[in-house]
């Protein structure tokens, strides 16, 4: 079955990114988006460690040329900072890919969305390929489509949160709104809440906190890459509707 | 002109020992640091001076990115406010 996900002519093998956020150590976040099968990594942007020059880097366990490395600009709480991260992210690495992030608060991290949109213009005049972290919101996800986002990242719940995908029906409101790439990014808490994404019609799921906090980080990576699977899958078989009352599975004919 | 030559000008502190070359000392702000080198006249060299790569990082002085291809003949000047960042782990 032929069923890649390409965003502006980049093909992508698998349907599940993972963050590189949180895990104890470089060795355990190596091992765990191996289970994953994530092709598509997130990093964030930092000053280098000038005082202890012998610390390792994280990209001498995640092979860039293995990997593609999709920088955010988390932190920024405003347009002017995720304009320079998202430069600075560019010139580090090796793509114009940006998750762009504009957050709004600190307690919950949603994003500003006034400011998202407005960074999402500059940066895709500039010739990045932004995917902007937005709300659930489908008239936003419709603007950031008119403002030249490559695909939208709608929240399922807070960052962090592991609360699942709280609001369904406006996911699935915003896979019919845009034309883009849907990928919910946030609140994924366990493997079911990743297929739910799935299942709703979303192009991909991406998952830190949901991975690299649970007891087993590895088994959990390796349950994300099932999930995500199961829920494409079941998604593009068509499932049956729901209904009040039974229906027989077995045949009346033949009973004595 | 004397064997000893200090000049002062709004680039560095030169100091020049006439048949022995020079010593120069500027004042940069690094990663919000202060840092006194001696050895770095330009990008390359305080890459080189901190033992950092060139392909992972990337350069801004006073709040302009300066390309890869530019470090080697990129200047720096005392009190310049330099950025080098990485990645590190993120979601």
């Amino acid at each position: 079955m032929n069923d890649k996900l390409i965003i502006k002519g980049i093909e992508f093998k698998s349907r599940l990114w993972v963050g590189t956020g949180k895990y104890k150590d470089f060795d355990e976040t190596k091992k765990a988006i191996e289970a994953s099968g994530a092709d598509v990594v997130t990093v964030a942007v930092r000053r280098v460690n000038i005082i202890d020059r012998k610390s390792e880097n994280l990209l001498d366990y995640i092979d860039p040329k293995k990997y593609k490395i999709l920088p955010n600009t988390a932190g920024c709480y405003n347009v002017e900072d995720a304009l320079r991260y998202s430069r600075l992210a560019r010139e580090a690495g090796i793509s114009d890919l940006i998750k762009l992030e504009v957050i709004g608060d600190e307690k919950t991290l949603f994003p500003d969305t006034i400011g998202l949109l407005k960074a999402t213009e500059i940066l895709a005049k500039e010739g990045f390929i932004v995917l902007p972290y937005s709300n659930d919101d489908p008239i936003m996800a419709k603007r950031l489509e008119d403002a030249g986002a490559a695909a939208v990242m709608p929240l399922g719940a807070p960052i962090g949160s592991g609360l699942g995908i709280r609001n369904p029906y406006n996911i699935k409101i915003i896979l019919e709104t845009v034309k883009l790439p849907v990928i919910v990014d946030a609140g994924v808490g366990t493997a079911s809440d990743a297929t739910i994404a799935m299942e709703l019609g979303c192009d991909a799921v991406l998952i830190n906190t949901g991975i690299a906090g649970a007891k087993d980080p590895i088994a959990m990576a390796e349950a994300m890459k099932h999930a995500v699977i199961a829920g494409r899958l079941a998604c593009k078989a068509g499932r049956i509707p729901r209904k009040l009352y039974a229906t027989a599975s077995s045949p009346f004919d033949g009973m004595l | 002109m004397g064997w000893l030559t200090v000049s002062f000008s709004p680039l560095q502190i030169r100091v020049e020992l006439q048949g022995y070359g020079f010593l120069f000392f500027m004042k940069l702000t690094l990663n919000g640091e202060i840092f006194d080198t001696s050895k770095a006249e330009t990008i390359r060299d305080l890459l080189d001076e901190l033992g950092i790569e060139s392909v992972r990082v990337a350069v801004e002085v006073n709040l302009t990115i300066v390309k890869k291809a530019d470090y080697m003949a990129f200047k720096l000047k005392d009190g310049d406010n330099v950025e080098i960042v990485n990645f590190v782990g993120g979601g």
